[in-house]
């Protein structure tokens, strides 16, 4: 589509998944590609979970196909090996402490790559790894969290609400580490609600709306289109238009 | 397999440090150590004991199981991001509950008995049919939580379990055997049995005690039909399949779940 030549990092067509009588996924195609950012966005209940659910394989499709890093979803689950995520709110074993969070994720992943501690650094989670999880405050345990996910130097970020619950200076750490993994040359999903800061960090950007893609490609694309200068008026223009 | 353990390691540990087994552990001490000071010989402590077996292991089980399985939704959720099997996952979960509680039971029967001496045999069939409760009972445990979205509603359904097989199942025998005295119930009688792994448990231990107050018609049935070793062996083989078959189902579940 628009990176020429390049093989996209996820591919998805026709993804259909019905929960009970919900239709939440109704057909959607996309790509996401190589060494960039790329925006999820879309109001509640759009299906964009259940779209990262179906790339990590966490949900069994009902029809339709998903390639994630060149491998077809199908129950195997060798590819999340180059996958890193990041949900929403992360529960751990509530009695382990973070060391030993960090120790099994290490033992079942290995560390090839060698593992990328700068954000367990500049978080200064050291101190608070010695202490059972259930004791750290909501942001620190999103801040563990975000360091989980590019512990192990992975090809593929997926990073669901990744600033939720993180003070003003944490975000930021998280923002220019996303901008450095990417400029590694890692490929990067980011859903969010906020659209200053995907602004701010994402080339590409998915748009789903009733459990399709409404939009996708370049945010500067979106906007010409539009001829809205600002992201968030650009993406009202789609929904309410999607509305129609 | 080297996964298995790892999951099998961080979930032993996590279950080591929950105070709910410790207690659990501590009340089959305490009970074992009581009926010790009160009541004399280990025949005697081992009888004694078999109710409380009988009713707090299936207990215990279905709700720490139904209990685990909820709270470890999200723990299930970052393992399936990681290139780790279900299977693996699966059977580290289970492991997980199943040996801590295993362990907690058969110390806190068993160590009263190291130092007081006895028990023999009964008390080898007692921890037995309380082992085997715990595997059948943590198993049909993640079988309702896989079956109930809402852990409300789970968590009473693992409770009404309880209730129907270890409480009013007796009650329903006999409703049986009242309205239909002029057949012979014989045969249906022991298909009933096989079909409550409680019910196999206190067979199984009073044909391995040889108490005929205490065995009730099925137990009689049971006797009668095949004889008292082939009755424990038997009851003890259907026990096993109980212990195999909501493993597999729930596995088979598991491996299709939305998570």
């Amino acid at each position: 589509m628009t990176a020429t030549g390049a093989t996209a990092t996820v591919e998805l067509s026709g993804l259909r998944k019905r929960f009970g009588r919900l239709e939440v996924l109704r057909g959607v195609d996309c790509a996401v590609w190589p060494a960039r950012v790329t925006a999820l966005v879309g109001p509640n209940g759009a299906g964009k979970s259940t779209l990262i659910k179906a790339l990590l394989g966490l949900i069994r499709l009902d029809s339709g196909r998903a390639v994630v890093l060149g491998h077809v979803i199908n129950g195997g689950s060798g590819y999340r090996a180059r996958i890193g995520y990041m949900p929403q709110a992360a529960h751990f074993p509530e009695n382990l402490r973070g060391m030993e969070v960090l120790g099994m994720l290490r033992a079942l992943r290995g560390a090839a790559g060698g593992e990328d501690l700068e954000l367990l650094e500049t978080f200064a989670l050291g101190p608070e790894l010695d202490k059972p999880v259930r004791t750290l405050s909501g942001g620190t345990r999103q801040k563990l969290n975000a360091a989980l996910a590019f512990l192990f130097r992975p090809d593929l970020l997926v990073l669901d609400e990744p600033t939720a619950g993180l003070d003003p200076v944490a975000s930021g750490v998280l923002k220019d580490k996303i901008r450095r993994a990417e400029s590694a040359g890692a490929t990067i999903l980011v859903a969010s609600h906020v659209m200053s800061e995907l602004e701010e960090l994402a080339r590409d950007m998915v748009f789903l709306l009733e459990g399709t893609a409404r939009f996708q490609g370049p945010i500067a694309q979106l906007k010409a289109a539009t001829g809205e200068s600002r992201l968030e008026r650009a993406v009202a223009r789609v929904m309410t238009e999607g509305a129609k | 397999m080297r996964a298995l353990l790892q999951i099998l390691r961080y979930q032993l540990h996590d279950a080591a440090r929950s105070r709910w087994i410790l207690a659990y552990g501590l009340l089959f001490l305490l009970l074992t150590e009581g009926l010790f000071r009160f009541g004399g010989g280990g025949e005697r402590v081992v009888v004694s004991l078999l109710n409380a077996v009988l009713l707090l292991v299936p207990l215990v089980g279905l709700l720490f199981g139904a209990l685990h399985f909820y709270n470890s939704r999200e723990f299930m959720e970052l393992m399936l991001a990681q290139p780790l099997e279900r299977s693996v996952l699966f059977g580290g979960l289970f492991g997980g509950l199943a040996i801590p509680l295993m362990l907690a039971f058969g110390l806190g029967v068993g160590l009263p008995f190291a130092w007081h001496g006895g028990g023999g045999g009964p008390l080898v069939a007692l921890l037995a049919v309380g082992l085997a409760l715990t595997l059948v009972f943590t198993g049909v445990a993640f079988l309702v939580a896989l079956a109930f979205e809402d852990r409300a509603k789970g968590m009473g359904a693992a409770l009404l379990l309880w209730l129907g097989a270890g409480v009013i199942w007796d009650g329903l025998v006999l409703l049986v055997i009242l309205l239909f005295s002029d057949y012979p119930l014989e045969k249906p009688m022991l298909a009933l049995t096989f079909l409550n792994p409680i019910d196999l448990g206190r067979v199984l231990l009073l044909l391995q005690l040889d108490i005929e107050a205490l065995m009730g018609y099925t137990g009689a049935v049971f006797r009668r039909f095949f004889g008292s070793e082939m009755g424990v062996l038997t009851s003890a083989a259907a026990l096993v399949v109980w212990t195999g078959a909501p493993l597999w189902l729930g596995f088979r579940r598991f491996k299709r779940k939305d998570f």
